[in-house]
C-alpha cells in the first residue's frame, strides 16, 4: 500500500528529499557546527517558514481539495501558539521565581510561589491571580495535549454547526472570519486570562535549556518544524491521493453529486476541517518558540486571509504549490517590509515598500486568480507532462 | 403485490406554483418503466423529491419491504438505501478520471474512516473494468472525465449507477446528445438493468421510448395523466393534446 501511495505520487519522495537535503545544509551552516554562514536569526527565520509551509498545506487541503475557503485557519494556529505559550511563559517565570525566593531565610510556601508567578506574569494587565485556563500551565504534557484538542475541538463543534446547516461558499467563508474575529476580539481583552495585547512573550527561552545557547534552540526548533512539515506532508498526500482524495474533490466540485452516492457529505468536511485545524494548532506551537512573542494581533482575521493568498499564489490543490505559496510570499514580505527592499525615488514621489508591499501583494493576487488559476505550482505542469 | 417504492399523494408548491399536484406512482421491485410528459410537466421534481432533494408539503414516500419512510431522510441515506440517480445534465466529476468517477460510485462502505482506510481490490478492480465494458468506457479508465464526448458523460454517469448496484435507478433524460447507435446501445444497458431492479426512465425521445418495450407513465401539470403500453397511453386523447400533439406529432 505504503509503495504504491509512493510511486503514485513521485512529488512527494521529490519533496521529501528536497527538505532533507535543506534541512541538514542549513544545519550544516549554522552557528551550531561553527560555520556561521546562516545566522541564528536566519535560521528562526527560516525554522518559522517551515511552519507557515505547514499551515499553508493545511489550507491546501481544506481550501484547494475539499473547497472550503476557510478564513480561520490562522486561528487555529495562533491556539496552538498560545496553548505552549503558556506553558514557556509558566514554567520559566517559575524557574525565575524559584531562584529569587531561595535567597530569602524562609523555604517559600505553595502560596507564596504561585503568587509571585501569578504577579510577574500577569502584573502587566494588573492582576496577579491565575485564571482558570491556567490550570494545567505547569504541564507540559496537558499543554502539548491542548496544542491538538483545543484547535480541534473548536474545528469540530464549528464545522460540525455550520456543515449540518449547509452553509457553503461565501457565507461560510464569512463565518470563519467571526470566528476569527471573535476569537481575536476575546484575547485582546485584559481579562481573558492571556495577558490582553501584550499577548505571551519570552517563549524563546526554553525552560530546562536555559544552558543552551540559542543557537542550539533555534536549530532543534527548525529540525522540529522540518519534521513536522515533512510529516504533515506525508500525511496529508496519502489522505488526498487515494479514493479520500477522490471524494474530497467530488465535495469541492459539485457536493450535491456526491450526495447522491451515498456519501455523507458534513462527516468528510468536518473530517477535513478538524484534522487541517489540528495540523494548524501544531505549525502555531512550533512557530511561536521561535518567534519568541505571540500577541492577539497574530490571530486577526487578515492573517488567515494572508494564508488563502499564499495558497493561491503558490498554486491551489497541489500540496507544493501551497509550500511555495507560503515560502515565497513570507520571505518576500518579510524582505519587503523589513527594509530589505530599496525604495524607489521617483522625483515626486518615493516608493517606500514597507507601505506598497500590501498592494504589491494584493496586486498579484488579483492577476493570479484572474490569469494563472493553477498559480506558480501550475509552471510545473509545463515541465512534467503527465501521460494520458 | 409488494411494491419497492410507493408515492402517494404527494404534491409540492414553487412559490404559489404547482409543480406536482397529488401524484400518486408506484414501481414493483423489478420493473422497467418510462415516464413522459411536456417540459415543466415535473418529472425531474418527482425525483427529486424520491431523492430527498426536495421536502413536499404533503403526501408520502413509502420504501422497500420494511415500508420505511423516506421523506426524513437525507440524500445520502436515501442513496445508502438503493436508490439511484442520473441527472438530467450529466454531472460527473470532470476533473477526475473516469476510473475514480466509477470507483467513487462503487457499492463500497460510505463512511469516512473505512473510506479512508479503503483498499484497492481486485474485485472492485473488474467490477470497475466490466461497468467500464458495459458502458464503452473500457479504453478510457485513465481519461479524464472532463475529456468525455457528451454522450459519454451521459454513459460514465449511467455507469456510476450501475456500480451503485441501486435498487432503484431514476434515470433523466440519458439519451440527450447520444448518436442513434448510441441510444440504442442505451436502451439495451437499461432493459439488461432492469432485469434485477426497478429502472425508471424519464425521455422525451419516442423511437428510445419505444425501443424500451415498458410500461409508460405520462406525467402532465404534475400528476398522472395516463398509464399503459406506449402504445394505449399514445392513443389516449388528451395525452395527444397535451404532448404529443405540441412538439413530437
Ligand atoms: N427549485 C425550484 N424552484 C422553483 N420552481 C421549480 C423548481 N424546480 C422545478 N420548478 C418548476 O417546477 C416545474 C416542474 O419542473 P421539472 O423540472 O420537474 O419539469 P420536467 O418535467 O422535468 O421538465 P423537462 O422535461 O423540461 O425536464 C417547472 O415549471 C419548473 O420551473
Ligand atoms: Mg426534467
Amino acid at each position: 500500500m505504503r509503495k504504491t501511495f509512493l510511486s503514485q505520487n513521485p512529488s512527494v519522495l521529490i519533496f521529501i528529499a528536497l527538505l532533507a537535503i535543506f534541512t541538514i545544509a542549513v544545519t550544516l551552516l549554522s552557528e551550531v557546527t561553527g560555520v556561521g554562514l546562516i545566522s541564528t536569526s536566519f535560521v528562526k527565520t527560516l525554522g518559522k517558514t517551515l511552519c507557515l509551509s505547514l499551515v499553508a498545506i493545511a489550507m491546501d487541503v481544506v481550501w484547494g481539495y475539499c473547497g472550503i475557503l476557510s478564513l480561520g485557519h490562522f486561528a487555529f494556529f495562533g491556539i496552538g501558539g498560545y496553548a505552549i505559550g503558556m506553558w514557556l511563559m509558566y514554567a520559566r517565570t517559575e524557574g525565575i521565581v524559584m531562584t529569587s525566593l531561595a535567597s530569602q531565610p524562609l523555604p517559600p510556601t505553595p502560596a507564596e510561589i504561585s503568587d509571585a508567578i501569578g504577579n510577574q506574569i500577569f502584573g502587566v494587565v494588573g492582576s496577579s491571580e491565575f485564571p482558570l485556563i491556567w490550570a494545567f500551565a505547569d504541564n507540559l504534557f496537558v499543554q502539548l495535549l491542548m496544542v491538538v484538542l483545543v484547535p480541534g475541538a473548536l474545528a469540530l463543534v464549528f464545522g460540525w454547526l455550520a456543515f449540518r446547516s449547509r452553509v457553503t461558499g461565501v457565507y461560510l467563508s464569512i463565518l470563519t472570519q467571526a470566528m476569527t474575529l471573535a476569537l481575536a476580539l476575546y484575547l485582546f481583552q485584559n481579562d481573558s486570562g492571556l495577558r490582553g495585547n501584550n499577548g505571551l512573550s519570552g517563549l524563546q527561552n526554553i525552560p530546562g535549556f536555559e544552558d543552551s545557547s540559542q543557537a542550539k534552540v533555534s536549530i532543534a526548533f527548525f529540525i522540529a518544524s522540518a519534521f513536522a512539515l515533512g510529516a504533515a506532508y506525508i500525511g496529508f498526500a496519502w489522505i488526498v491521493s487515494g479514493k479520500m482524495g477522490s471524494i474530497v474533490k467530488g465535495i469541492r466540485d459539485n457536493e450535491a453529486r456526491v450526495r447522491f452516492l451515498g456519501y455523507h457529505v458534513e462527516s468528510y468536511k468536518l473530517f477535513i476541517f478538524t484534522t487541517t485545524a489540528i495540523a494548524a494548532g501544531i505549525a502555531g506551537a512550533l512557530y511561536y518558540p521561535q518567534a519568541g512573542i505571540i500577541n492577539p494581533g497574530e490571530v486577526a482575521p487578515i492573517a488567515s486571509i494572508y494564508l488563502a493568498v499564499w495558497v493561491a499564489i503558490g498554486g491551489r490543490g497541489r500540496l507544493y504549490g501551497a509550500v511555495i505559496g507560503a515560502v515565497f510570499v513570507s520571505l518576500l514580505s518579510s524582505w519587503f517590509t523589513g527594509g530589505g527592499a530599496p525604495n524607489i525615488n521617483l522625483g515626486f514621489y518615493t516608493v517606500q515598500w514597507t507601505d506598497w508591499w500590501l498592494v504589491l501583494l494584493g496586486m498579484s493576487f488579483v492577476a493570479v486568480t484572474l490569469y494563472f488559476p493553477k498559480g506558480i505550482g501550475g509552471l510545473f505542469d509545463y515541465l512534467v507532462r503527465k501521460p494520458s | 403485490m409488494s411494491m419497492l417504492l410507493e408515492v402517494n399523494g404527494v404534491s409540492v408548491t414553487f412559490d404559489g406554483f404547482r409543480a406536482i399536484n397529488n401524484l400518486s406512482i408506484n414501481f414493483a421491485p423489478t420493473e422497467l418503466r418510462a415516464i413522459i410528459g411536456p417540459n415543466g410537466a415535473g418529472k425531474t421534481t418527482f425525483m427529486d423529491i424520491v431523492t430527498g432533494k426536495t421536502k413536499p408539503d404533503e403526501g408520502t414516500v413509502v420504501w422497500g419491504e420494511r415500508n420505511i419512510s423516506l421523506l426524513g431522510m437525507s440524500e445520502s441515506q436515501i442513496a445508502r438505501e438503493g436508490i439511484g440517480r442520473k441527472f438530467q445534465k450529466p454531472t460527473v466529476f470532470e476533473a477526475q478520471t473516469v476510473r475514480q468517477n466509477l470507483a467513487m460510485a462503487l457499492k463500497t462502505p460510505r463512511g469516512p474512516f473505512s473510506v479512508l482506510m479503503h483498499k484497492k481490490t481486485k474485485a472492485n478492480g473488474a467490477r470497475i473494468e466490466a461497468v467500464a465494458e458495459q458502458i464503452g468506457l473500457a479504453d478510457s479508465l485513465t481519461r479524464s472525465a472532463g475529456e468525455l464526448s457528451h454522450g459519454q458523460k451521459q454513459w460514465l454517469e449511467i455507469g456510476m449507477l450501475l456500480a451503485q448496484e441501486p435498487r432503484l435507478m431514476l434515470v433523466d433524460e440519458p439519451a440527450a446528445g447520444m448518436t442513434p447507435e448510441e441510444r440504442e446501445k442505451t436502451t439495451d444497458i437499461l432493459r439488461e438493468a432492469a432485469k434485477t431492479r426497478a429502472v425508471v426512465v424519464v425521455e422525451h425521445d419516442m423511437e428510445f421510448v419505444r425501443r424500451l418495450n415498458c410500461k409508460v407513465t405520462v406525467l402532465h401539470e404534475g400528476s398522472v395523466l395516463a398509464e399503459g403500453s406506449l402504445d394505449h397511453v399514445t392513443s389516449n386523447q388528451t395525452v395527444i393534446d397535451v404532448y404529443l400533439g405540441r412538439s413530437h406529432a
